[in-house]
């Protein structure tokens, strides 16, 4: 519960949304959102399916591209300008639902492929880097393997450590636990809580309101492509504003 | 067996006992009344086409005749084969020169061979092997061979050029420069070519008589056509696949449009749109090759139908993967190359193969327009008075030799299936 007592009111923001609006077709699938994200914030983001969760999360590096609206992450404004994406994406890890490793390369291969090709890193340099971080993840034996022979608690951790091999200054998390066996989530949440002690800004996507409360300096609810409510995770869960909320949380903490 | 405790249970043989042939022939061929009567039919009945061919084909048959009359008995004339093996394997090429095309073949049969084997699969290692490979067919084809100026400015520019683009940022300060140095020798001297400056030089090599392509024939023509074909097809139709899902609507349109167009239609229209409407188009005195001519056409046709087999191998491949490159940072080169490229080829090796089957038969098309390739060399060996009647034999062998190569393909696809995926399945 240590990080609900901080104060970030004189950290930098290091991504700021200002307005941004987007839309699927006629679907107005973000609608005027603003957001700051301080440097070294964890953020939980959470929402019933369509809320456009992932759509703000992938707003930020890009895999969607927002309508109106500005968009600044670590002082690079996104734009159209392919130079600004690429800069932002090199700074911008990424965790996908559903791993995306590749599955024609090696775990090892998996993890060196941005630094050597992204950061022209020696190979010798960027295997190192591999290396340790797959300790860090706690599957160094696996590194020769290929993600098909791997579990999908072990994959998600090895999705994390390939995108920690670029050195990110911030991680989105997109949902990183809803694909997998239950046994095998607190391997991947524990890995996600370590990182976020290490003070890395972090926004996670996740129904895991045990991972929120535990890590998260702010827990954001979305519905229908608004942020309805924000708060610290103690007062978010203890005293819920809004009736959207309060439905939501009632439907998702009864079981828990 | 459900007294015993869980976690102790014996692990059990099946039920029914279908090891071993026995086992094997019970289940598969004699399993019901109905089944047993089909395959005791099915085995008769091949049986007796069996002894009936080998009866016709060896038997009866005559090997040694010197000319049509003498076979007799019924049986195959395979003397015609062994009359006329050198007139079907390299047709016109000038008789006392065909250990010429017989060593091409061997060189392009071991490039090919070379290139089968994966640890060969370094852009490297397979420049080095088919430029060596091919200058040595060629020259041996040709007899002479004059590289002009030009080529060796052109390859410096490329060379040059590449190694700036690619080593940019990892080569060091002499590297660059000596791409740098490559590139201006190369761009500075093709100008002063053709501003007339320079001479239009040729290096001459010339070890044997000269034998143009309209005497070729045969083996030759046909592997030519069929192996350089789907190698300017294969990277040109990747180039089509990855155009024709562009998000510029100008280069989707023009792939789109060209593949529509050639698929559209037939080869021999293609071939003969080569062979006689080209030249038309062409100013007086600019000649292409027929030869060169047909192979363009066979790049072109192909190039479209392995486009479409691939956009299937791209359309394949989860959004997840293009996300995942796009999220660490890959430019499109990056993505297409390192993620995208290597699966989609992956999924997509059956049918490719499969095109590549029916586009080395495929190359006999081109005895429309005059070429002589494998068949129609093998149609040329019925001419002979001498020999007339025994169709069948020649039309046989061919379609031997035309079986041992695309059962090779055929066998290597399914190779290339397992090893490919050894270690990436589940």
């Amino acid at each position: 519960m240590a990080a609900t007592a901080r104060d970030l009111s004189n950290v930098p923001s290091v991504i700021t949304l200002r307005g941004v609006n987007k839309w699927f077709g006629q679907f107005h699938v973000l609608s005027d959102i603003n957001l700051d994200v301080k440097e070294g914030e964890k953020i939980v983001v959470c929402g019933p399916s369509g809320s456009g969760k992932s759509t703000l999360i992938r707003c930020i590096n890009r895999l969607e591209e927002h309508q109106a609206g500005d968009l600044v992450v670590h002082g690079v404004p996104l734009t159209n300008d392919v130079k600004n994406i690429e800069m932002i994406r090199r700074e911008v890890g990424m965790v996908f639902q559903s791993f995306n490793l590749f599955p024609h390369l090696t775990i090892l291969d998996n993890l060196t492929l941005a630094p050597i090709w992204v950061k022209k890193m020696p190979k010798k340099d960027a295997e190192e880097i591999a290396m340790s971080l797959l300790t860090r993840v706690r599957i160094p034996e696996q590194a020769l393997k290929y993600p098909g022979q791997l579990s999908g608690g072990q994959q998600q951790r090895v999705a994390i450590a390939r995108a920690l091999c670029m050195r990110p200054k911030i991680m989105l998390f997109d949902e990183p636990t809803s694909a997998l066996d239950p046994e095998m989530v607190k391997e991947v949440l524990d890995v996600m809580v370590e990182l976020a002690r290490e003070g890395m800004t972090m926004l996670v996507v996740t129904h895991e309101m045990g991972f929120a409360r535990a890590v998260a300096d702010r827990v954001i609810f979305m519905d229908r492509g608004e942020i309805v409510e924000q708060n610290e995770p103690e007062a978010f869960f203890a005293n819920p504003q809004n009736e959207r909320t309060k439905l939501f949380l009632g439907q998702i903490l009864r079981h828990h | 067996m459900t007294d015993m405790p869980v976690g102790e249970r014996k692990q059990l043989a099946p039920p029914v006992d279908d090891s071993g042939p026995w086992g094997w022939a019970r289940k598969h061929l004699f399993s019901s009344w109905g089944n047993a009567l089909t395959t005791i039919v099915l085995i008769v009945a091949m049986a007796w086409i069996l002894s009936w061919f080998l009866e016709w084909a060896v038997f009866t048959a005559n090997f040694t005749a010197s000319t049509g009359s003498e076979c007799r008995g019924g049986g195959a004339c395979w003397a015609l084969i062994r009359e006329k093996w050198r007139l079907i394997f390299f047709g016109t090429f000038p008789f006392d020169q065909q250990w010429r095309p017989f060593f091409a073949v061997v060189i392009m049969l071991a490039m090919l061979v070379m290139t089968s084997d994966r640890r060969m699969w370094k852009p490297w290692r397979l420049l080095v092997i088919w430029s060596i490979g091919s200058f040595f067919t060629f020259l041996l084809m040709f007899g002479q061979i004059h590289i002009p100026l030009s080529l060796f400015l052109a390859i410096a520019l490329v060379v040059g050029g590449v190694g700036m683009s690619f080593r940019k940022g990892i080569a060091q300060a002499g590297e660059t420069n000596a791409y740098r140095a490559l590139a201006a020798i190369g761009l500075v001297g093709l100008v002063l070519l053709f501003a007339g400056v320079l001479p239009n030089w040729k290096l001459p090599i010339a070890p044997f008589s000269y034998v143009e392509t309209g005497l070729w024939g045969g083996i030759p023509v046909t592997i030519i056509l069929a192996t350089y074909g789907l190698l300017f097809a294969f990277p040109y139709g990747i180039l089509l696949a990855l155009g024709r899902r562009s998000n510029l609507p100008l280069i989707k349109g023009l792939c789109v449009g060209f593949i529509e167009l050639i698929r559209g239609v037939p080869l021999i229209s293609l071939l003969i749109m080569a062979s006689v409407m080209l030249p038309l188009f062409l100013p007086t005195g600019v000649t292409f090759d027929k030869f060169l001519r047909a192979q363009v056409a066979v790049i072109l046709f192909a190039g479209a139908y392995i486009a479409e087999i691939i956009r299937g191998g791209l359309q394949s491949l989860p959004k997840g993967q293009f996300e995942a490159a796009d999220a660490m940072g890959l430019n499109y080169v990056q993505k297409t190359a390192l993620i995208i490229l290597p699966q989609a080829l992956r999924v997509v090796i059956p049918p490719l193969i499969n095109t590549f089957i029916g586009f080395f038969k495929d190359t006999s098309l081109v005895l429309i327009i005059g070429i002589f390739d494998f068949l129609n060399t093998a149609n040329q060996a019925l001419v002979d008075p001498a020999w007339a009647g025994y169709p069948g034999e020649v039309y046989l062998f061919a379609a031997f030799v035309y079986f041992c190569f695309c059962y090779s393909m055929s066998r290597y696809s399914k190779y290339l299936e397992v090893e490919l995926n050894k270690g990436t399945r589940r």
